[in-house]
């Protein structure tokens, strides 16, 4: 058998449903077996998608998502996608050519030391040399990005290897002596863990994206029930706990509520689980949550105590963790915290203008929320469309908010909508973009109507690099230096792809305009010309602590 | 503080990238390293020694390290028994007059002569760091002409390593 048919029949063996890629000189072994394989091929119109699309596939579903690109350009434009997967832990496996064996390290025409290159931005990666490796290569790969901490895996195979001759043998098991992840709870730990809850008063439940991945949302919920105690979430952990739920403190953090803020800055005790501290989340670190012992879970040792200390670190998997922490703990007493935290919620709650004369960009995810009855799936760009996201859509479920966070990459939203599109065909999917980031990916309009994946694209279009010139307003005197775009007309753009286009500028056209984007089954681009000075808040100052928050004069 | 941290990786190409990569990528400092296979030929040995601030950063350090997929084992000798070793090849330029004494300082470190040309001297020796440096510090008073250091290798006194 060929190397190149020898990859799809692992592919297969994987299960993999569906391959988003770009064909090159150095895959055309693989791209002949893939003509007809039988495995769905999602033609991208730009490398970087097909990474973002597989990367949305995966967050959609809880599977591995698959690209392909040739050596070379086709390697260093998946670049910016894996890096993505790599920050948020996703389960990716990249497959591309490479130039014959014979050729590496010849300046071979679309030669790049892509294993070189992507060493720090994939959990792991591989240059096949051996067709007799191929297989066993394949089996790792899938393994290794979708255990432990996922992430993601890239193979760089030769296109004379694709080409070569061998028997394919399927390993039956993966054996690698230096990769064991930790799943169990120590059950010691698990104990102290325990004693501290027990007797804290001012508990907080720190939920990321570990929960999300573990798919230990159910636990979180009998944990925070049981034991009332308030739960706040990271970006990547929206959904982990239902942003309607009386103990939900919404997201934390420099974009974050102010009760969320003051709720772990004025805690006792932090449970953090599947998070990591990041600064976003902590604001400057040395007047972070002073008075709080942290008992912190996470399945990956080198995320405790590495920006905060930890009293008591957990390594394991989310859902063992609190299921065996469940069965030790008893409730501490949180009646008169839950009643400050309340007072907070009332003091502090999230507001913008509501009688403005324009268009605001919080009104128009609050009217998708509406239309969409909280079920979509919603990915984001990068920026000002983010955070608005992140605060006024209500995150009922876990793997319906998709969104670079770790990376924070422009252009995301919109093929990761493509790949969670083809994940969960029966829910709609929003990309939240902005006028800046979707044109970072815009050319995948042609993915999406080819294909006939009906995404819709609500383009909070204010004529800015929004959150940068919200940087600039707010802390270098409104030098609104280089951020000012100058857009197309985002309603002939998508007509000339195929797609729908509809502009909005009023509030009364929000709702049909909307109703009319759902109800059909075509790809939707809503340009909505919102307010263009308008900013996210409430804000953290960068460098500063958590509660030091600036709300705009909306408090 | 200094840590020697034995390291047991896959014998395998890209490794020490890797390695080298991580310290760079997350800033931490490395003093010496020397890579060599063991009596296992699918596993090398690396000993690392690195220059961690405080506890904080060297168990990040050792964490990363062992997140690593290649990486089998990483242990911290520093907190054990262990024997450390560091070859050092020195030539030297020297009159004839200035011999006896070079021979007398190499009986009394330890060190070997290896090669002896008129006016060239290359002298070997293998010790811990201190004594190197001691040795060294006498050898200034000749012309050093070309100094090159393994960088150290450490071994447990207790126990073998499972490779």
């Amino acid at each position: 058998m060929k190397g190149a048919q020898i990859l799809i029949e692992c592919l297969k063996k994987e299960n993999v449903e569906v391959i988003f890629g770009y064909p090159g000189g150095q895959v055309l072994p693989l791209f002949d077996c893939l003509y007809d394989a039988g495995i769905r091929f999602i033609l991208t119109r730009h490398e970087q998608a097909a990474a973002h699309a597989a990367d949305g596939f995966a967050r959609a579903s809880g599977k591995v998502g698959l690209c392909i690109a040739t050596s070379g350009p086709g390697a260093t434009n998946l670049t910016t996608g894996l890096a993505t997967a790599f920050m948020d832990s996703i389960p990716v496996v990249a497959i591309t050519g490479q130039v014959k064996s014979h050729l590496i390290g010849n300046d071979a025409f679309q030669e790049a030391d892509v294993t070189g290159i992507t060493r720090s931005i994939t959990k792991h990666n591989y240059l096949v040399k051996d067709i007799k490796e191929l297989a066993r290569t394949v089996r790792e790969a899938f393994y290794i990005a979708s255990t432990g901490r996922p992430g993601p895996v890239l193979i760089d195979v030769p296109s004379d290897i694709q080409a070569a001759d061998a028997e394919f043998i399927w390993p039956a098991n993966v054996e690698i002596r230096g990769y064991n992840p930790t799943y169990i709870a120590h059950r010691g730990q698990i104990k102290k863990a325990a004693k501290l809850i027990q007797k804290a008063k001012k508990p907080v439940l720190y939920v990321g994206g570990g929960v999300v991945i573990s798919g230990a949302s159910a636990e979180i919920l009998q944990l925070a029930e049981t034991l009332q105690i308030p739960v706040t979430t990271t970006l990547l952990g929206l959904g982990a706990f239902p942003s309607e739920h009386s103990l939900s403190l919404g997201m934390l953090g420099m974009h974050g509520t102010a009760y969320a803020n003051h709720a772990i800055m004025d805690s006792d005790l932090i449970i953090a689980v599947g998070a990591r501290f990041d600064d976003r989340v902590t604001g400057r670190v040395d007047t972070f949550a002073p008075n709080a012992k942290v008992i912190h879970i996470d399945i990956d040792p080198t995320s405790i105590s590495k920006n905060i200390h930890v009293h008591v670190p957990i390594v394991a998997d989310a859902k063992d963790a609190l299921a065996q922490l469940f069965d030790v703990v008893k409730a501490p007493d949180t009646k008169d915290w839950l009643k400050k935290i309340d007072s907070w919620k009332k003091k502090y709650p999230l507001s913008y203008k509501k009688d403005a004369a324009k268009l605001k960009p919080q009104y128009i995810i609050e009217e998708i929320y509406q239309v969409t009855n909280g079920e979509a799936i919603i990915t984001t760009e990068v920026g000002q469309n983010q955070m608005w996201a992140a605060q006024w859509y209500k995150y009922s479920k876990p793997r319906t908010f998709l969104s670079s966070g770790g990376l924070g990459t422009m252009g995301y939203g919109f093929p990761a909508a493509i790949g969670a599109k083809i994940a969960r065909p029966e829910k709609t999917v929003f990309d939240i973009a902005g006028d800046g980031s979707i044109q970072m990916n815009i050319q995948e309009l042609a993915t999406a109507v080819e294909n006939k994946i009906p995404v819709k694209v609500a383009i909070l279009n204010n004529c800015y690099l929004g959150m940068v010139r919200q940087w600039q307003e707010l802390f270098y005197n409104k030098r609104y230096s280089y951020t000012k775009l100058c857009n197309p007309d985002f309603v002939k753009l998508a007509e000339s792809y195929g797609a729908v286009g509809i502009k909005v500028t009023k509030k009364e056209e929000v709702r049909p305009a909307l109703e009319k984007a759902v109800n059909t089954d075509k790809v939707v681009f809503l340009d909505f010309h919102i307010e263009e000075e308008e900013n996210v808040f409430p804000m953290v100052p960068a460098g500063q602590a958590i509660n030091q928050m600036l709300d705009g004069g909306l408090a | 503080m200094k840590h020697t941290i034995s390291v047991l990786v896959e014998n395998k190409p890209g490794v020490l990238a890797r390695i080298s990569g991580l310290f760079s990528a997350r800033g931490f400092n490395i003093d010496s390293l020397a890579v060599g296979q063991t009596h296992d030929l699918t596993v090398s040995c690396m000993t690392i020694i690195v220059n961690a601030e405080d506890e904080r950063i060297l168990e990040q350090i050792k964490k990363q390290l062992n997140k690593l997929i290649d990486v089998i084992s990483v242990i911290d000798l520093t907190k054990k028994e262990f024997i450390e070793r560091e070859l050092l090849l020195i030539k030297l330029g020297l009159d004839q007059k200035d011999r006896k004494h070079l021979e007398s300082l190499v009986e009394k470190f330890k060190a070997h002569s290896l090669f002896y040309k008129e006016k060239i001297a290359i002298i070997e020796i293998s010790s811990q760091k201190d004594k190197i440096d001691e040795f060294l510090r006498e050898l200034t008073k000749f012309k050093i002409l070309e100094l090159v250091r393994t960088g150290r290798i450490a071994m447990d006194k207790h126990g073998g390593k499972d490779a």
